[in-house]
This record gives C-alpha cells, structure tokens and sequence, in this order.
C-alpha cells in the first residue's frame, strides 16, 4: 500500500484532514494549498506531519491518485494537463458561503462532479469524501468490520476507478458505498438527506433509495426530463 | 501555585426570546440584551460581546450602539464583538465606533474580527462573497495600521485612499485589544499568528479537541513570526440550568428547530436527538448543571490551551428566564468552579 502517493490539491479544512486518513493507512501524501509552496509549510508539518507539500502541478504530475479538496468554484485552477489519465477523486461541493452564489455550480440538471469530468476529460473523475462532514472524517475512521462504521457514498462512471476508490476508501477507515454513476452523484450533493449525515452503510443505501422521493430528488428528476423534452432518458 | 489567568464571558446574536409562549418584539430584544449584560457583570463575568447578523430572529445588526447602550450602565465588564464582519465593514468606520465605544466606556472595548458563519451581510453591502478573503486581508491590514499608525497615508482598493489623515476620538495607545476569530481553516490561524492577534476559535460542532492542532499551529506560526505570546479563547453554544436533564431538553427545543432552518439553507443533514446527545456529551454544545459545565470548559483550558471561554447563551426562541438563569449560574457557580478545578490542576502539576 505504501508504494501508492496520493496527491491532494487543496490545504483548508478537508485537505488537512484527508491527509492525516491517507497517511495513517500508509499511503505517501503529497499536497498543495493555492499559493507558494511556502504558505503551506508551517501548516502540513503541524497538522499533516509526514505529508510532503508542494506546488499544485508537481503534486498532480507525482501522484497516482489526485484528490480534489479546492473550493469548488476555483476548479478552473486545477492543472488539467498534469491530471491527464489519472484517477481523480472529487471531494469538493458547491458551497455558497465560500464560492459565492454561482448557477452554473447549483444546477440541478448536473452533478458538480460532471462537471470536473467535463473539465478534466482524460482523468477518470470519481466522486467521494464530499458528503460527510470533515470533522466527522477527522473522528471517524474504524476497522473494517467496525458495526458503527461510518460509510462513504462513492459515485463514478468508470468501473476500475470506483474499485480503486472504494478500496482506499476502506483503506482509511470507513465503508465505501457505490451509489452509482456520476451523473446519480447529486444524490450526495448539498441539498439531499446524506449531506452532512454521518450514517453507516445500511443508512447510506436507504437513504440513496429514498432519495427520488426526497423533494429534492423529485426537482432533480422534474428538471432533467425537463431538460430531455419530456421524455424519460437514459 | 499563581492563580491561572482564566476570562469567562458571553456572546450574544441578539436572539429573538420568548416569555410565556411570546415572542419579544424586535425592540424589546435590544433592551433586553442592555439588561443581561448589566446582569453578566452583576454576577462577575470578565466579557460581553455582540455578534454582526442581518436576518429575523436576530437583533445584532448594530453591535456598536448595543454596547454603547451597556457601557453606560456597567463599569468594569468588558465590551466586545462576536464576530464584527470585517469583510463588509469599513475600517475606517470601525476604528471611530470603537475608539467612540472605548472612550465612553473609560477603556473596555475590543474586538473580534472574522468572517462569521452567516454572510448576509456580503449582498445587503454590495459586496460579492467570493472576494472574502482578499477583502479581508486588505481590511485587516488597513485598520490594525488605523490602531497603530496617526497620521496615516494608506491607498488600497478596499475604499477611498487616506492621505495624512487622523481619526478622532483617537484611539488608545496601540489600540484596542483585536482578536481573530477563525473557524478551522488553517491559513487563518497562520494570519492571526502573522499580525500577532490573539486567537479565538470558533467550535460549534464536533469534538473541540480536534482544534488542538491548530492551537499547536498557531503557537508554532507566533514563534516563526518573532511575535509574542497571545492568548487563544473559545466561542461555543450552550445553556446553563440546574440539572443537566433540565439544561438538555430546555436547549433542545429551541436550538432544534434553528439547526434545521440552518440545514434547510446549506442543505446539511440536520442532527438528529441521538447526534445532539452525543454533542452534549464529547462535541461543541456546552448545556448541562454547573458542574458539567465547568468541569467541560476546564477540560478546554488543558486540551486547548485557552484561557477565554465564551459562551453563546442565547439561541432564537429560548425563554427570557432560561437565559437570565443561565448567565446568573454561570458567573456565580461555573466559573468559580472552573478556577477552582484549574487551581487545583495547577497545584498538582
């Protein structure tokens, strides 16, 4: 397990988090905050000790595996090129507090992990971590088997992507959950019954099963059949 | 065997009460506030500070004329902000309603600066909340020079540029006392550290203790930028009443239905009973007996390092009574017992 580097852009409250996960289950951890390098340093050694920091290029082009951890609205700043081919783990969501109010990020027609995958087109965009609370991720990991095991909804559209996501999902602590493709991944967006909720994976599936009748669920549903001329797709 | 420095005070939002099933008007509320501050230094407490809110259920909007009102019917508690949105202010605005507030009150007035975890404040200033940071950082710039600096030349993109200019009344020597208020994000604690402000965190859910990282941090980031020692608090929720079953259920009924409002807005989970209980127990609420009270926010001042402790005593729709018998133990039974606990910590070191 030690040989895979896990990369993670973003050094705020999630990244920092993450990062002390990924480094307790044995993975190398690269990370990088949006400014010089320098920013960081003081901030990884104390609170991710062992994580190595550097720019958002290197940490993409070094790592196996990219986890995003940027505010959502500044995806544009991801580097595009150096993710090419990789397996990147959306862990952002739209937060209007931090991003501001933005419609392009609040569409109920697309997930915001479609969104990374239409920008980042050659990596394979797996949604994962965004759904439970990063103080909740910082107290929550246990051993697998654990009856009070927190899961994680993951979502992604390519088949060995989410394998390798569930399995470093478990890695550090908590019960991966497939919840189906990217486009299904609104179900763990703000808005809907898991955001936020720390439930374990018997909860987590009921609540992706009831979510078509959720309020929420039904406006998804109204306005993508909408946006399909009124005829059910897929 | 030196007694441990120890502040224990309450921030208020200006929360909407009830009385018997009534909802206090809008102006009742303000005066209300004037009255349990004079009640917070009637039973000794150290601090009373005033929140920045824009929505109904809160009365906080004008956090400056509230404690202008309490200065002049207290003498020794000292006037303070919970947070001031320094973000939508203008500093120079600030500096004359604090230097005016430090003046009347013969020298109690501080701050706290922050970004507070309601943003209404950005749209009704005209101002867009993705440029938080960057109007933050200016700003704080600006007013910490306003503190130390008279004359002051200043030119930025924040407001009008100053050229020689003095404000009046002027300022204490060196300022007033101006905390940072942070809410987890660790380029922030690194600020607070870089001007050499003293600390307050922000802890309104999950384990407190895992802000001892950033308690570490922020020590680590003094030391790096040669400043001196400061001090770091603690702002969290709670209710004092006489039994931790009584103080439970009592909060319960009026921060439930805050919480779900706040989770239908960001589109949160809201917390079930099951999850509140454990927030009673290990997380950030700070509602039970004295005893359990103080016995938690003794627990802070060794996992934390702090040596203020605010408490948010009000929350929308709480009793008037409830809230003037939570102040009431607060100053009389917990914080006596907090020194009390760290007194005897301190001597069996």
């Amino acid at each position: 397990m030690s040989d895979v580097t896990v990369g993670i852009l973003g050094a705020g409250k999630v990244g920092t988090v993450l990062g002390r996960l990924l480094l307790a289950a044995g993975y190398r951890v690269l990370i990088a905050g949006s400014g010089p390098v320098s920013r960081i340093e003081l901030t990884i050694e104390v609170l991710v000790p062992g994580a190595v920091t550097a720019t958002a290029d290197v940490v993409a082009r070094e790592s196996d595996i990219v986890v995003l951890a940027l505010p959502l609205g500044k995806y544009r700043s991801i580097p595009r090129s150096q993710l090419e081919g990789k397996l990147v783990i959306d862990a952002m969501n739209y937060w209007w507090e931090i991003d501001g109010i933005r419609d392009d990020l609040d569409d109920p027609r697309v997930s915001t992990s479609e969104i990374i995958q239409d920008f980042l087109p050659t990596s394979r965009v797996v949604k994962a971590f965004n759904h439970v609370g990063y103080h909740d991720l910082d107290a929550g990991p246990r051993p697998a088997g654990s009856v009070d095991r927190t899961a994680i909804g993951i979502a992604g559209d390519d088949d060995a992507g989410l394998a390798r996501v569930a399995q470093l999902v478990d890695a550090v602590g908590f019960d991966p959950v497939p919840i189906g493709s990217l486009r299904d991944s609104i179900s763990l967006q703000p808005g809907s019954s898991l955001f936020g909720a720390n439930f374990t994976a018997d909860a987590v599936r009921t609540a992706i099963d009831d979510f078509p009748a959720t309020p929420r669920g039904q406006l998804v549903a109204a306005t993508r059949a909408h946006e399909s001329g009124g005829v059910a797709d897929d | 065997m030196s007694a441990v420095p120890f502040e224990l005070g309450l921030n208020t939002f200006g929360d909407v009460p009830t009385e018997n099933g009534r909802t206090f008007t809008d102006a009742e509320t303000v005066r209300l506030i004037v009255e349990e501050a004079k009640l917070a230094e009637a039973v000794g407490l150290d601090v009373f500070s005033v929140g920045e809110h824009y929505r109904e259920g809160f009365v906080d909007s004008a956090g400056a004329v509230i404690l202008a009102g309490i200065a002049s019917v207290t003498d020794r508690i000292r006037l303070g902000t919970a947070v001031t949105v320094l973000s939508t202010n203008d500093p120079v605005r600030l500096y004359n309603e604090f230097s005016t507030l430090d003046a009347l009150s013969g020298g109690r007035a501080q701050l706290v600066l922050g970004r507070a975890s309601q943003t209404q404040s950005f749209p009704l200033f005209g101002y867009d909340l993705a440029d938080y940071e960057a109007l933050f950082e200016e700003k704080l710039e600006l007013f910490m020079r306003l503190q130390r600096e008279s004359p002051i030349t200043w030119s930025g993109t924040v407001r009008a540029p100053l050229v020689d200019v003095t404000l009046h009344p002027t300022m204490r020597a060196g300022g007033i006392p101006t905390w940072i208020g942070v809410g987890g994000s660790p380029n922030s604690v690194i600020r607070a550290a870089q001007y050499g402000l003293p600390l307050m965190l922000a802890i309104i859910g999950g384990e407190p203790e895992r802000f001892a990282g950033h308690v570490d941090l922020y020590f680590r980031a003094l030391e790096q930028f040669g400043k001196p020692l400061q001090p770091v608090g603690q702002h969290s929720l709670g209710l004092v009443a006489d039994t931790d079953d009584e103080a439970a259920e009592t909060w319960w009924t009026s921060w439930k239905p805050m919480i779900e409002m706040m989770g239908k807005e960001r589109g949160f989970y809201p917390p079930t009973r099951e999850r509140y209980q454990s927030e009673l127990l290990t997380g950030a609420l700070f509602v039970g007996s004295p005893e359990t009270v103080a016995q938690k926010i003794a627990r802070m001042v060794r996992e934390l390092r702090i040596s203020r402790f605010d408490l948010k005593y009000d929350v929308p729709g709480l009793s008037r009574s409830a809230r003037a018998h939570s102040i009431e133990l607060l100053g009389t039974v917990v914080a006596p017992r907090v020194r009390e606990i760290l007194a005897e910590e301190s001597v069996n070191v």
